[in-house]
């Protein structure tokens, strides 16, 4: 009788487990969340130095366009103006995913749609092959090959955004691609076979229904592809230049955010304004990317599907 | 599938708190070389990557001799050398400008350790047709007033220019010999000697500067003023664009530190080393420079 009793009261092996497991999962949790807020904060607080402790305006770092942080133009104030870079990432930043994407949705709609399982076998390597090439080698392939060849035909020196564009073009396309795939497979299938039966064909059935359907899922995974695009640092840097110029052209050469920070990081000292000038940009690239991430939950929100 | 996510990111954990640990213990055992009796511990030496393959080469023959003491060499570049050994998280921060000629940098708390010179020399791509020009001249096109090289007697291409990333030590060494205050034309800036070097060799018209350890037959290294860049004309200040390579410690360097960079200075690596990987000898300059640029004989 006792023992049954001590048996039913006193905790089973199974739940001791199962706290064991619950509290580990808590603690990764926590941990995870403590590093996201100590990035955070460290980054807000190293990027806003600028304007609280060296006095530049806000209106005139985003709007200026000498970079120059280590010296003082003709009035004695710091010129750090980041509007060159600002206009140069998000020029990259759209000009790749306008190309990446019908390319993107192409192989997207061959693979769920039309390939079946045995293209769909063949094909699935190869992107995440491109996935898996580390960004340094685009950027030596594009160092190589797209600037030689851009300098052939355009004239200049072959760097600029046109460079950047082609080489972050082959780096989204994966991302988009995977994701466009995803979005196209969660259609129901019922709605392509009620297609069919109303008489409509297969590209009118991709067309009308499927594409219109998936379109928030397509319309994530394009933001997904501007994200990576927009923090593309290494590859970028070896194509594009890093000339803090407006560009005036897409072969002349120019700056990214990213490409600044890779370049200048480690010449500087922390706790001067070179260096806080960087931790600006960094917080500008942190806020895009926040931006990103929100537009992508907004999207979903409104146009998932409704089973 | 949950018990193998579990796994995995316990996985991951212990990786991290490994790397976290070595980390620490590596801080920890660096600061206290500086108390141990019989020169043994780590030295971790950061910063310029200009001065980073010779050190990493010194520092490999020092440790065959020295088996207990354990020395790791890292670039990140002089700011961070220099920032570095202020804050006492490393024990020499390699550098290839003077601390006092870096903000934020409180000169007087380093000391500093001249190991070797670096020459540099101006580089065009192979069809500029120049192979010589004043010392304005070359100011002019970094300054953008120079635009074409046909205005120096070369061939009608424009100039491009290709500078160094603003705050390095090759830049500043370069504009404080050549520039002399003036701001440099906006240009594309690249962040190191080999991809300056395959820039200039495929870019017609291109000008930019190298050390001398990177100049090869793929580009064409400019006279100035007559002067060839060679060793023998830096050693005796007659080629103007040269800077000293320096190990900055934190105070006066003590035990394993003291030991290692007394082996820089040793006759071993100034004679044989230095040579071999590029740099000029300290114990062949005839002249001496002072951190405000000013030369003076020996």
């Amino acid at each position: 009788m006792k023992e049954t009793q001590n048996k039913l009261l006193s905790k089973s092996k199974a739940t001791r487990e199962d706290y064991l497991g619950r509290s580990i999962c808590y603690f990764c949790i926590g941990l995870i969340i403590a590093l996201v807020v100590c990035i955070l904060y460290f980054i807000t607080t190293r990027g806003i130095a600028t304007f609280t402790q060296n006095h530049v305006s806000v209106w005139g770092f985003l709007t200026g366009q000498n970079w120059n942080p280590g010296g003082v133009d003709s009035h004695g104030k710091p010129e750090v103006g980041a509007l060159p870079m600002i206009v140069t990432s998000f020029s990259v930043t759209v000009l790749a995913a306008l190309v990446a994407t019908p390319f993107a949705l192409g192989m997207a709609i061959f693979m769920s749609e039309i390939a079946g399982s045995k293209g769909t076998k063949f094909l699935q390597p190869v992107i995440e092959l491109l996935v898996g090439i580390p960004s340094v080698v685009y950027g030596f392939i594009g160092l190589s090959v797209v600037v030689p060849i851009i300098r052939k035909v355009f004239g200049g020196t072959g760097f600029g955004i046109l460079a950047g564009t082609i080489v972050l073009f082959v780096m989204v396309l994966p991302t988009i691609t995977s994701l466009s795939v995803d979005s196209l497979k969660a259609v129901p299938m019922s709605y392509r076979q009620a297609s069919l039966a109303l008489g409509a064909n297969r590209w009118q059935t991709i067309y009308k229904v499927i594409l219109r359907t998936a379109a928030p899922g397509l319309l994530t995974a394009v933001i997904f592809g501007m994200a990576r695009a927009f923090g593309e640092a290494l590859a970028v840097q070896m194509v594009i230049g890093n000339a803090v110029l407006m560009p005036h052209g897409l072969v002349s050469p120019a700056s990214t955010l990213t490409s600044k920070l890779t370049t200048e990081v480690g010449n500087t000292v922390m706790g001067t304004l070179p260096n806080n000038a960087l931790w600006s940009l960094a917080l500008i690239l942190l806020l895009m990317s926040l931006f990103f991430n929100l537009v992508v939950r907004f999207i979903a929100r409104k146009g998932s599907i409704k089973k | 599938m949950k018990k193998r996510n579990l796994i995995s990111t316990l996985v991951m954990l212990g990786a991290v708190g490994t790397v976290l640990a070595g980390c620490g213990s590596n801080n920890a055992s660096s600061n206290g070389s500086s108390d141990a009796s019989d020169h043994s511990g780590k030295i971790t030496a950061v910063g310029s990557t200009a001065l980073q393959p010779l050190v990493e080469k010194a520092a490999g023959n020092f440790q065959k001799d020295n088996k207990k003491i354990d020395i790791t060499v890292q670039g990140g570049g002089s700011g961070q050398g220099l920032s570095q050994v202020q804050d006492g998280a490393v024990a020499i921060g390699n550098s290839d400008i003077f601390a006092e000629s870096k903000d934020g940098v409180d000169a007087k708390k380093l000391v500093d350790h001249k190991v070797a010179v670096v020459g540099m020399a101006p580089v065009v791509n192979k069809d500029a047709g120049v192979d010589n020009v004043s010392m304005s001249q070359l100011k002019d096109i970094f300054t953008g007033k120079i635009t074409n090289w046909k205005e120096l007697g070369g061939k009608d291409e424009k100039i491009t220019v290709v500078n160094r990333a603003q705050g390095s030590g090759t830049r500043a060494t370069f504009e404080d010999a050549v520039l002399k205050g003036a701001t440099a034309v906006k240009s594309q800036e690249q962040d190191s000697n080999g991809t300056v070097q395959k820039i200039v060799s495929s870019t017609p018209g291109a000008i930019s500067y190298l050390a001398f350890s990177y100049l090869n037959d793929q580009v064409k290294p400019l006279s100035i003023d007559k002067v060839k860049p060679t060793d023998a004309n830096v050693e005796t200040n007659k080629w103007k664009i040269w800077s000293y390579e320096h190990m900055y410690t934190n105070g006066k360097a003590k035990n394993a530190t003291a030991d290692f960079i007394k082996y820089m200075d040793s006759e071993s690596v100034q004679k044989d080393l230095v040579k071999k990987m590029g740099y000029i000898s300290i114990h062949n300059m005839k002249v001496e420079k002072d951190s405000k640029g000013a030369v003076t004989d020996k």
